[in-house]
Parts: C-alpha cells; sequence; structure tokens
C-alpha cells in the first residue's frame, strides 16, 4: 500500500533538476564572516600569520644561523649586525629566537591537533556508547588527569633525546585532551537525545557512522575553539618543561631553553631575555584571541558590539 | 547516600592507586639512579654500588616487578622508601608539605576570590571600560607561562629594589634565616617573600577565573529569574548580587576542580624559580637526582591533591546548589 | 453589522472608572529592528484585557516595555500611563517602586523564573520586603498566606521547598502569589499557562480568576491559545507583525471578525467539538519577518481577501462597530462575506448548522472525501503493530553530583494497543503519562522489558539484524521539533537522502525531488540547509525524509505542537492527505487532544502509564467513560466565549502522582473527582483495591473501552447538536 511510482510522477514538475548543485556552506560563510568582522580575529590572525612568517622567513633575512657563534661578539647588545644582540656563547639572538618559535609553533600546532582529535574521539565514543565503553574511557581520562601531567612529561624527559621530538609532541598531546573530552562526552550524551540522531538510529544508521556523521560535525564548533586553544596550552606547556630542561633538548632550541637562558642573564643584559619572552606573549595571546573571536563567530546568540 | 561516598571513595582510591603505580613504574624505568655514581671520585666499586642501590630500592638489576612490590609494601605501611642520599622520604615530604601547602592555599584563595570578583564586576557592565580592560588585562596574563611570568616579577622586584635603595620584595626563599626581629620583624619578612610567589601563582587563575565568572554572569543576567526579581521590584544592583551572582557561583564553583592540577604544576614552577624549599622544588630536583622513591611519593600526593580538590569542589557545589543536594 | 450583544454573553467591564493603564502609540524597537508599533489600549479595573498573537507579534515585548524590563538597546517611544503617570523614560527608581506593588508579572516558564537556589517562600517574602516595612517573620507569614490563596497544600511546609521541588503547575502558582503580593493594580500574565498540561492549565486559569477577585487587579492576559482568553477575557487585543490588527469585546472578536487574520487564525483552530469533518483552513506563508516588513498592510502576501490598495499603505485600525477597531480596508467585505454565508454567533450557529456542513464537505478535498469514506467503513485491515502489555521502568536517579538510585519510575506500567493498516492511533496524555517511552520503546525494536511489540506481524523480541533492519524500512518517525530533528549540518537533501542512502539506494536526486513536492516544498530548496526554512517548513522536510523509504507506518512524536496555530493546520491537513493518498497508518503521539480529534480514526487516553480510555475518536470526544478522560476533554478551552463562559468544567485537584510511587489499585483515584464526590465508601474500595484493565463499555459494546469501574459516559465539551 506505498505510493505508486506513477502516482509519484505525477506529482512532479517535469525536468525536475536531479541533484542540484551544491552552494558551499552558508553557515562556513557566515562564520568566516563574523570572525573576520570582530577587530580582535582580525588582529589575533594577522599576528599569527606575521609569526609564522617571520618564523619559517625570517632566518633568511639574518646572516646568522642559530648554530653560529660569533666569537667577535659574546653577550652584546642588539646591534646593526646582530639585531637583537648576542647571547654569552656569541648566538646570534635573532637566529636562535626565530628556530625557537619554529619549534614550539610547530610543537603547539601539532600536540593541538592530536589532543583535539584524541578528545573527540574518546568523548564521542563514551558519551555515545554508555555501559562499559563509556566506563573505560572515562576511567582511563579521571586517571589521566589524577597523574600529574608535567611529572610524567618532566620523568620521560631523558627519552626525548635528539631528533624525537615528535615523541615529545605526541606526550604533549596526551596530557591535553582531558577536559574537553569531558566537555565532548557530555555533549555527546545530549546530542544523542536530540531528535534527529534520534531519526538516524530508528532509520538504521549504524552507531560509528552517526558518530562520525552526526555527532561530531555538530561539535565541530567547539573542537575548532578547542584545538586553536589548545594551540597556545601546548605552547605554554613546551615553554615550561623545555626552561627546566625536560622538553626540547639541545643543541636544538625552542621558546623554553631560551627562556630558561636568558633569564639568568636578564638583569644586566635584558636583550637576551625580553625579545623571547615578548614574541611567546604576542603568539600565545594572538592564539587566544583567534580562539576567542572564533567561538563567538560560531555561537550564533554571541552579539559583541565591537 | 553512604553506600554511594563509599563507592566514591572506592573509585578514588583504585585511582590513587594506579596513578602512583604508573608514576613509579615510569620513573623506575625512565630514571638511572646508578649514574649517579658514575661521577664520583673515586669511582666505587660496582659491588659496592649495587649493595647501595638494592639497599634503597634502587637497583636496576633487581627486576622491575620486584621494586615494585618492595615500594608498593612499604607504601601500604606508610612507607614512601628512602631518597638517593639514604634518608627517609617520609621525612623530607613532611618538611617541605607545609611550604607547598601555604603556598597553594594562598594562591587559590587569592586567585579565585579575585577572579570572581573581578568578573563579576567586568559582566554587570558589559563593554564598559571596565569589563574592556580587565577583558584585555586577563587575555595578557594568559599569554605569560608562570616560568616567565615569575622571571618578569623578579626583574621587576630588581628594578624597584634598586630604585627604593631597600629590599621591600625578597624573591629567594620563604623567609631570611637566622632573622631575630622579633614577631612583627619575622612577619615583615614573611609578607616581603610571600607577595612576589602569590602573585606569580595566583594571577593566571585570577585571570581564568574573571573569565569564567565573567561569562557564567553574562548568562545569568538574561534568565527569567533574574527579570522575576525585577519585576518585583529590586533594583539592578540588588537583582544582580542577590540572584545573580550568587546563582551564578554555582558552575564556577564546579570548574574549581579542573584549574587545581594547574595550579599545582603553577606552584612547582613558582617553588623553583622562588627558592621555595617545597615540594615543587623537591619534584624537579629529585628529577635530577634520579631519586625514584622521591618523584614517586610527590606523583602519590598530587594524585592525591588532585582528587581531594575534586571531593571539595563537589561539596562546595552541593553546599551552594539545593538541586543538587536534594535528597 | 454591529448587534448588541446580551448582557449574559458579554459581561461589561464596569464603565465610569478611570483606566489603570493606558497605553498609547506604544513602539518598541531593537536597533532599526521595530518589535512593536503603534499600540494603543486600555485597561480598566477589574477588566481582563486578552492579547493574542503568534510567536514575533510583539506581545511579549510590549509587556516588558509596560513593566520597563527591555534589555537597554530597546528603544521605547509613545506613551504608557499607569494611574495618569507616565513610566515611559521614568526613572528607574521610580519604577522601582511601581514594580511589584503597583504592577506585577506572571511569567511563562515557571521553571526558570524562579531563583533555583533560594527557598520558594523566601523568595514570594522578598517580594512583600521589597515595597512593606515588615519583619522577614511577618513577611514570610504573608508569604505562607498567599500560597494558601493560590491553592497550595500546606502551604507552611511547601513554603520551604525550593523551586525544583515543585511541579510547574505549582511553581506558577507560586509565581501568581509573588505577582500579587503587595496587592496590584495591574498583572501583566505572560503566557502564563503555556508550559502547563491542559488540566494543570485549568487549574491555573481558576487561580488567575481566584487573584482577580481577590485584588481587583486589571490583569493583561498574553497568550498565543485563542481558547485561553475566549472564557476569561472581557477584551480581546489581536496582534499581527508587531501592532494591533483588531481590537473589542470578546464576543465581537469570537464571532464578528473583520480582520482577516483573525478570521483565519479562528478558522484553522483545530477543536475538540469539531472532528474531521471540518476541514482546517490554514492560512497561507509564514508571518513576517520584522526586519522586512511587506510595504503596505503586513498580512496582505497571506491575506484572502487581497487587492492592490492592500500594498499601498499599512491599514490605520477602522472603527466597525462601538469599541470594536480592526485593521483592514476591506473590513465591510469581510463583514458582508460573513454575514452571507458564514453566520457564526452562537444564536446564528445552530441555525445554519446544515448548510455549512455540506458546504464544509464540499470544500473537503478529493483526499479528505477518500478517508472520510474509508472511515466510515471503519477499515479493520491487518494489524500492522500490535502493543501487548507492554512495560518499561527506569531507575530513578537522585543528585547530579552525588548519584545514586532511589526507586523505580514506572514510565509505562503494561499497556495494549492495535493498530491496523491505514488507520491512525492518536495516543494522548499530559507530560508525564508514559506516552512518549511507549514510542521510543516500540521505536527501538528491541525486546521490551516485559510484555510484546509485535510489527508487520514481527514479534521485536526475536527480530535478527536483518529483519529488523528491513522492518526500519517500513516504519518511520517524525518528532516533535521540526528544528531539533534535523541535523543543522546537513543540507536539506543530505536529510532526506539519509534513509535512501542507509537502505542501500544510491541515486537519491529524483527522488529526493520527488518527496519535496510531495509535502508541498520546491525541489531547488533541497540544496538549503534546515534553518533557512520556517518552522512549518522544517516539519514538512521531517515528514518528507519519514517517506522517503514508502513506509507502511509512521509513529509521529508530538509534530504539530511547536508549530504556530496558523502553520499547525496545514501541516495536519497535509498528513491527513498523504494518509489518503499513501495508504498510511500512523501511531499519533499529542498532548493536544483537538489536534487529535482531527487526524485520529481511535484515540487512546494514557495516565500514569496506563491506558484510560480507549476507543474511536467520535465516542470518545462525544462520550468519554473514564473520569479522566472526562477532565481532560472539559479542561479544553474552546474557542468560543458564549460557550467557554457557559460550560461546566471538571476541575482535577493536585498533580500527577509521581511514576515511580503511583497510588494502590486505580491509579486515577487520588485525583478522580468521581471517587471523591460520587462514590460511596464501599465502592471506593474497590477503586483502592484493585487496578481496573479496560473493559468495553456501552451496549452494544462496541470499540470503547475504559479502565474505571465506574465507567460511565458523559458528554463534557457540549458539542454542537448535529455532531453525531
Amino acid at each position: 500500500m506505498t505510493l505508486p511510482e506513477e502516482e509519484v510522477a505525477e506529482e512532479l514538475t517535469p525536468g525536475v533538476p536531479g541533484r542540484g548543485p551544491r552552494r558551499a556552506p552558508s553557515r562556513g560563510r557566515v562564520v568566516v564572516r563574523r570572525f573576520l568582522g570582530s577587530r580582535q580575529g582580525a588582529a589575533g590572525l594577522a599576528v599569527l600569520v606575521v609569526m609564522f612568517l617571520l618564523a619559517f622567513a625570517g632566518p633568511l633575512l639574518s646572516p646568522w644561523s642559530y648554530t653560529d657563534r660569533d666569537f667577535t661578539a659574546f653577550l652584546q647588545p642588539p646591534s646593526a649586525d646582530h639585531w637583537f644582540g648576542t647571547l654569552q656563547t656569541g648566538a646570534d639572538v635573532y637566529a636562535v629566537t626565530l628556530r625557537g618559535m619554529q619549534k614550539s609553533l610547530i610543537v603547539g600546532l601539532l600536540a593541538a591537533l592530536v589532543s583535539t582529535a584524541l578528545a573527540a574521539l574518546v568523548g564521542a565514543f563514551a558519551g555515545y556508547f554508555p555501559g562499559w565503553a563509556d566506563r573505560t574511557l572515562t576511567w582511563v581520562t579521571d586517571l589521566l588527569l589524577v597523574l600529574p601531567a608535567f611529572l610524567i612529561l618532566a620523568i620521560m624527559s631523558p627519552v626525548f633525546g635528539e631528533g624525537t621530538w615528535a615523541l615529545f609532541v605526541l606526550m604533549l598531546a596526551l596530557f591535553l585532551w582531558m577536559v574537553t573530552s569531558k566537555i565532548v562526552r557530555s555533549m555527546t550524551v545530549s546530542l544523542k537525545r536530540r531528535e534527529f540522531i534520534q531519526a538516524a538510529r530508528f532509520m538504521g544508521v549504524r552507531p560509528v557512522t552517526i558518530i562520525f556523521r552526526h555527532v561530531l560535525p555538530n561539535l565541530s564548533s567547539l573542537l575548532i575553539v578547542d584545538a586553536t586553544l589548545n594551540v597556545s596550552a601546548a605552547i605554554l606547556t613546551e615553554t615550561s618543561l623545555s626552561y627546566f630542561g625536560f622538553g626540547i633538548q639541545p643543541p636544538d632550541v625552542s621558546f623554553g631553553t631560551l627562556i630558561a637562558d636568558g633569564s639568568k642573564t636578564a638583569v644586566y643584559a635584558p636583550w637576551t631575555f625580553w625579545f623571547v619572552a615578548g614574541l611567546l606573549v604576542v603568539t600565545v595571546l594572538a592564539v587566544n584571541l583567534v580562539g576567542d573571536a572564533l567561538r563567538d563567530a560560531f555561537d550564533p546568540t554571541s552579539t559583541r558590539p565591537r | 547516600m553512604a553506600g554511594f561516598l563509599a563507592r566514591r571513595l572506592l573509585n578514588y582510591v583504585v585511582l590513587v592507586a594506579v596513578a602512583a603505580s604508573l608514576a613509579y613504574m615510569l620513573a623506575a624505568t625512565a630514571l638511572d639512579p646508578r649514574s649517579n655514581y658514575a661521577d664520583r671520585t673515586p669511582k666505587p666499586p660496582p659491588a659496592v654500588i649495587d649493595a647501595q642501590l638494592t639497599a634503597l630500592n634502587l637497583n636496576d638489576q633487581v627486576p622491575l616487578l620486584e621494586r615494585y612490590a618492595v615500594w608498593a609494601g612499604g607504601v601500604l605501611h606508610g612507607d614512601l622508601g628512602k631518597s638517593v642520599t639514604g634518608s627517609p622520604v617520609n621525612d623530607d615530604i613532611a618538611r617541605r608539605a607545609g611550604v607547598t601547602f601555604r603556598l597553594v592555599l594562598l594562591g587559590m584563595i587569592v586567585g579565585s576570590v579575585g577572579g570572581v570578583l573581578l568578573g563579576a564586576l567586568a559582566a554587570v557592565r558589559q563593554y564598559g571600560w571596565f569589563d574592556r580592560v580587565s577583558t584585555g588585562l586577563s587575555f595578557a596574563v594568559l599569554a605569560v607561562p608562570v616560568v616567565v611570568l615569575a622571571n618578569m616579577l623578579i626583574l621587576f622586584a630588581t628594578w624597584v629594589n634598586d630604585r627604593l635603595g631597600t629590599q621591600v620584595f625578597l624573591v629567594s626563599g620563604e623567609y631570611t634565616g637566622g632573622l631575630d626581629t622579633g614577631f612583627w620583624g619575622s612577619a615583615v619578612d614573611r609578607i616581603q617573600h610571600l607577595v612576589l610567589p602569590t602573585v606569580s601563582l595566583s594571577l593566571a587563575l585570577v585571570a581564568v577565573f574573571s573569565r569564567y565568572q565573567r561569562n557564567m554572569m553574562l548568562d545569568v543576567l538574561g534568565a527569567d529569574f533574574v527579570r522575576t526579581a525585577r519585576a518585583k521590584g529590586l533594583s539592578r544592583r540588588a537583582a544582580l548580587t542577590r540572584h545573580a551572582l550568587r546563582t551564578a557561583l554555582v558552575p564556577v564553583m564546579t570548574y574549581f576542580a579542573f584549574t587545581f592540577g594547574a595550579l599545582l604544576t603553577g606552584a612547582t614552577f613558582t617553588e623553583k624559580i622562588f627558592g621555595w624549599h617545597g615540594l615543587g622544588e623537591q619534584l624537579i630536583n629529585s628529577i635530577f637526582t634520579n631519586d625514584v622513591n622521591t618523584v614517586a611519593a610527590i606523583a602519590l600526593l598530587a594524585a592525591v591533591a588532585v582528587l581531594c580538590a575534586s571531593l571539595a569542589s563537589d561539596l562546595l557545589h552541593a553546599a551552594l546548589d539545593p538541586r543538587v543536594r536534594a535528597g | 453589522m454591529t448587534p448588541a450583544t446580551t448582557p449574559e454573553t458579554a459581561p461589561a467591564p464596569t464603565p465610569a472608572s478611570a483606566p489603570v493603564l493606558d497605553v498609547r502609540d506604544l513602539g518598541v524597537s531593537f536597533g532599526d529592528v521595530p518589535a512593536v508599533r503603534g499600540v494603543s489600549f486600555e485597561v480598566r479595573p477589574g477588566e481582563v484585557l486578552g492579547v493574542v498573537g503568534e510567536s514575533g507579534s510583539g506581545k511579549s515585548v510590549t509587556a516588558s516595555a509596560i513593566m520597563g524590563l527591555l534589555p537597554s538597546s530597546a528603544r521605547v517611544s509613545g506613551s504608557v500611563r499607569l494611574h495618569g503617570r507616565e513610566l515611559v523614560g521614568a526613572r528607574d527608581k521610580e519604577l522601582n517602586a511601581l514594580r511589584g506593588r503597583a504592577m506585577s508579572m506572571v511569567f511563562q516558564d515557571p521553571l526558570s523564573a524562579l531563583t533555583p537556589v533560594y527557598r520558594v517562600g523566601d523568595q514570594i517574602a522578598e517580594a512583600v520586603r521589597v515595597h512593606q516595612r515588615v519583619t522577614k517573620e511577618q513577611a514570610l507569614v504573608k508569604a505562607v498566606s498567599l500560597l494558601d490563596l493560590v491553592g497550595i497544600p500546606h502551604p507552611a511546609e511547601r513554603a520551604l521547598a525550593f523551586p525544583h521541588e515543585f511541579s510547574g503547575g505549582m511553581r506558577q502558582r507560586a509565581m501568581i502569589a509573588m505577582a500579587i503580593a503587595n496587592d496590584p493594580d495591574l498583572v501583566i500574565c505572560d503566557e502564563p499557562t503555556t508550559a502547563l498540561d491542559v488540566t494543570i492549565q485549568a487549574q491555573v486559569l481558576e487561580v488567575l480568576k481566584k487573584a482577580r477577585d481577590e485584588t481587583g487587579a486589571a490583569i493583561i492576559m498574553i497568550t498565543h491559545d485563542l481558547g485561553v482568553v475566549a472564557g476569561l477575557a472581557d477584551r480581546v487585543l489581536v496582534m499581527y507583525a508587531g501592532r494591533p490588527v483588531e481590537v473589542g469585546t470578546v464576543d465581537d472578536v469570537y464571532y464578528r471578525p473583520r480582520m482577516p487574520y483573525t478570521v483565519g487564525l479562528l478558522r484553522s483552530i483545530p477543536r475538540v467539538d469539531r472532528g474531521a469533518q471540518r476541514r482546517l483552513e490554514p492560512i497561507e506563508g509564514s508571518p513576517p519577518s520584522p526586519a522586512a516588513l511587506p510595504p503596505g498592510c503586513p498580512f496582505a502576501p497571506r491575506c484572502p481577501l487581497h487587492v492592490a490598495a492592500c500594498d499601498e499603505a499599512e491599514p490605520p485600525l477602522f472603527e466597525t462597530g462601538p469599541g470594536h477597531l480592526a485593521a483592514c480596508i476591506r473590513w465591510e467585505d469581510e463583514a458582508a462575506s460573513e454575514a452571507g454565508e458564514e453566520p457564526r454567533s452562537p444564536e446564528e450557529t445552530e441555525a445554519a448548522e446544515e448548510p455549512e456542513a455540506a458546504e464544509e464537505a464540499e470544500e473537503a478535498g478529493e483526499a479528505e472525501e477518500a478517508g472520510e469514506a474509508e472511515k466510515a467503513a471503519v477499515p479493520r485491515g491487518e494489524p500492522v503493530l500490535r502493543v501487548e502489555g507492554l512495560v518499561k521502568d527506569y531507575p530513578l536517579l537522585r543528585g547530579a553530583v552525588f548519584k545514586r538510585r532511589v526507586g523505580t519510575v514506572h514510565a509505562v506500567a503494561g499497556i495494549d494497543f492495535t493498530i491496523r493498516e491505514g488507520e491512525t492511533l492518536g495516543l494522548v496524555g499530559e507530560s508525564g503519562c508514559g506516552k512518549t517511552t511507549t514510542l521510543l520503546e516500540i521505536l527501538e525494536l528491541a525486546r521490551p522489558q516485559r510484555g510484546r511489540v509485535v510489527v508487520f506481524g514481527h514479534d521485536t523480541a526475536r527480530l535478527g539484524p536483518a529483519e529488523r533492519m528491513a522492518i526500519r524500512r517500513d516504519m518511520q518517525v517524525v518528532f516533535q521539533d521540526p528544528l531539533a530533528s534535523l541535523d543543522p549540518r546537513m543540507t536539506v537533501h543530505d536529510v532526506v537522502a539519509e534513509p535512501l542512502r542507509t537502505h542501500g539506494l544510491r541515486d537519491t536526486g529524483r527522488r529526493v525531488a520527488e518527496l519535496l513536492t510531495l509535502v508541498g516544498l520546491e525541489p531547488a530548496h533541497a540544496e538549503r540547509y534546515p534553518q533557512d526554512f520556517s518552522g512549518g517548513q522544517r516539519q514538512r522536510v521531517g515528514i518528507a525524509r519519514a517517506l522517503a523509504l514508502e513506509p507502511r507506518l509512521l509513529v509521529l512524536d508530538e509534530p504539530v505542537s511547536a508549530l504556530d496555530v496558523s502553520i499547525q493546520a496545514g501541516v495536519i491537513n497535509l498528513l491527513a492527505a498523504l494518509k489518503a493518498r499513501l495508504g498510511l497508518s500512523y501511531l499519533f503521539v499529542a498532548h493536544d487532544l483537538a489536534v487529535v480529534r482531527h487526524i485520529a480514526d481511535r484515540v487512546a487516553v494514557m495516565y500514569l502509564g496506563r491506558i484510560a480510555e480507549i476507543g474511536s475518536v467520535d465516542a470518545i470526544y462525544d462520550a468519554p467513560a473514564h473520569p479522566y478522560t472526562q477532565a481532560l476533554l472539559s479542561a479544553i478551552p474552546l474557542p468560543d466565549p458564549a460557550r467557554e463562559r457557559s460550560r461546566r468544567r471538571i476541575l482535577l485537584e493536585g498533580d500527577l502522582p509521581s511514576p515511580a510511587d503511583p497510588p494502590s489499585g486505580c491509579r486515577f483515584r487520588t485525583r478522580c473527582p468521581k471517587f471523591r464526590t460520587v462514590l460511596t465508601e464501599d465502592e471506593r474500595v474497590l477503586c483502592v483495591e484493585a487496578e481496573p484493565d479496560v473493559l468495553p463499555v456501552g451496549e452494544p459494546a462496541g470499540d470503547q473501552g475504559a479502565a474505571c469501574h465506574y465507567a460511565e459516559k458523559l458528554d463534557v465539551v457540549q458539542p454542537r447538536r448535529n455532531s453525531r
């Protein structure tokens, strides 16, 4: 007793186009417009772009590489020769700072990406599958929250030798995802009660498909914002670890190792400290501004008279 | 209720046990106490080193599980083992725990109270000058890691002290040893030592809490019950403080548990940089000295502290919110 | 065309007194967007003014503007005078002294309107203490007496409770208590009963009447429900697109509407006293966005009487009779057409009953006729869904932090019903009765906790994955909230194509276009996102998705309750037409009995997890036998002032008992008017001891069954003479 095809055909206006051309997602455009429309978002993004250019193209401008030592200039203030001055070792501050920035940016970006992906997957699966899956995943999350992250990373530091910074990134990510994962989990639980997920379930869509097709896309705004803010969290954690010698290992440099060295000479040679510290703060600030502006851009209820 | 609490505590005990065990295993695997003897002159014979390491339960030639069993057995009896120098870890920890506790407690109170007040004020005059300034400042503060902040504070203190020609801020240690100036003198001395570490520890907390409180407050400001309060004839200020602030405090208190872990880490850096002889400083030192037992003990304490904070935040939540304590 | 109304049908407000509130040309705009334009009215002491409009018509903004509670971004113009004192532009301090004392307000959502962290008694006492110099203790005593006044049992105890410990109805009573704490002259009620069930709504409306009698306050009653104001209001103001379009006495507005919008609104409401024989007439289109109003009359694009002149300028309010104003340049035509064909006042109605019925039958489309014929023949096809003794319990958890199980909620406690091919069963009941749980249990297609669910002849307890998938194909669902049921990240095409893809169909484009056409949408809409559509259109998308796989059984969970009245009618008509055309069977879950009367063949009334009464729609609505059904039907307000005023209403006392701890024996006995007033001591024993089963009632024993030991048919709706 279903609708016969012929009758459906009657209903049709002739020449109905098949699947119409898809427009770009209007929502995405709205978000981009709102984001760029906010002063802090645009400013943050601009600063961030400049920082990236500086980190990756900046070293080309200077004759000094971060491994070079100028044995004619130890701990010299900024000059035409050494734009940011030199360290006690004779290394060019400009060159090492940019090198450290490269490392910190890459570490921050990758760690944020990994940790957000982890948070999304663990949170969504825990929230979607109640029972033992939820309990196990939640327990692991709790365990990692209880473990002092800094301590574990510090203990592991002897393992992060030369060239194993990828492992360092992974470990860093491993201790960044838990809080987001808890948020994702509780949002998934409430999303699962939403009617469009129920509708998908009742039409027979498989649970894992539902997670990837409905749950995660609907959390994307949270995840994007979170990934952005995780970049700054990762950079800050990396800095602190490296400061105490538990992160990036010499001869490689990062913001943390440079600040640790610089802070010792800061009183009488301020350039060894302030350039690095300033760039770090500006970078993190820019990332945070971008994240905050993104959050507002995604949130349809926020109206920001700016 | 009792059954529920018991289950919850049991879960906590299991979490602590697993966390501490993991920390021990990692430390015992990654750290190498034997290398401590490498630099000694004269270098002790291997047999002596082995004997000493075995006495301290640090010998890497003993299977890991065996060492773990000894350690865990000790912990169950309240003995956290011996440090690399042979002194009992218990004594060391007990001495240092007070230092850290004072610092963390003060930082937490200053941070949360200050943050809540700033956030509430900012929310009430949303987009006013105070809101903009405090928002800008908290963004700036959040971009400064504790290690940089602490160093900046030290530079600032040095500058101020130089300018005034007197020691206003003291940046090393908890108090000046051997000071003989009576009660008030040593109280002033302690405060001089305390100011900067507290600022370094609580500034980020203030920033975080003020942002969070501001957002919660803004959510609540538009709520129906604030409108009801106004419809009763309450003035704007009365409606905000009696109804909005009180209600917005509830979610902020639960947030507290999340920040506690970060606070402990912050305390670690602060202690180390300001030369306070607390647990955090000990932690960093013990990693450099390959002191497995001390590292494990501190991990255990940190786990317990985090769970206590979580429990405290739940209790606080229940105390503030009748919906939660409903029975 | 303004016949004098008889005193009984329209009690005139006490004249000669000065107005309590005088609103002149009130305008409110947010930025450049006008929300309210040119609102003028006055209210006299003891008078009830009903303000009626759909969502976005500006009625709530008007209320907030009077109270001075608009956000600072709003710009207010015009004049609001309370006892001659200008409120617009008054200083906050002055307003604070008036708010809560001279004028007070009852809000829509009683859950969020009370501060969750303070005791109810304290919150009421606070309202007293803001304006009266009394001690804390005195204020609390006053609070308790106010709670008593609004009918809260054990007021001294309940004053110590927190808002979350109150039911919705009790919270709204507490709000009313707070509103009348200082004997105000004006009480503004903003949709005070919208969030409540009908039996609770009836209670709260009674409390409001009592509060008015007690305080002599004028009441402004804001609502979207034309039934609610019919029995309560003296005068009615209809708002559309931020502006009043018709003002007059209730009788004038309901029986002699002059604005086509009011006419359309009245014709589009489903009514419990009229069945499917009367086709609903939806208003085409949807209300304009306040940011983009059409140039002339804002209703012109949807108006059946639209002429070119309508687009030239916004019509002013014409005086169409004494005290009756309408904003339509063609109000005289409306009056003439009404005189010619559609008499509406009660006396006239009865005389003209037959022709109207004939006309309506004519009007009803082909589809309707087919449906009608089928129903008349009582189709007893194959059962597509059979539910036997279905039971579902939930653990009852308490506490958000210290979660623990404190009991078991018996959400569904053994129900039976059958839906046959081509039949619509309406499953109705108030919130908490277990109707949604029943629906979800059926949709899960898993082994129920107890009992049996048989879909298309397959017992769900013995389904393999392949069979279950096959049944999912034939059984589809439409949910309540059209926005929540569509994934906001998917285009309409992807939404409608999802069931097709899930069941292995690849080429979806053509089929999606067909489906959209079938539900009255443009195929070109496929590339848009759900949020680009209006509520009614979204629900059509939901229906298209449900129809994609050509199901045989459609499960509908409150499919129209989130829609405005004028939109709702269109969706109901679509569902009726689709059913007739595609031969679908519906399980239609709803709390609105009027909607169910229009769409269902049979109806099952649930109370606290059990079926109270089941039977054919006409039998149940015309002669309900279970006291609960009777109370439920009598609680539904009719958009018919004369009948509302003369109706005998069976009021239920108290709230729904907790499904975790249902009463022994008959579950309804604690609130049953029959149990309390009619039955003898001996007769009651049976009710307390034995749980009644659904047994056939009436002779000849037909389809109707009621779960009551003392079932007795009773007409409570008082339908028009000829409706069977």
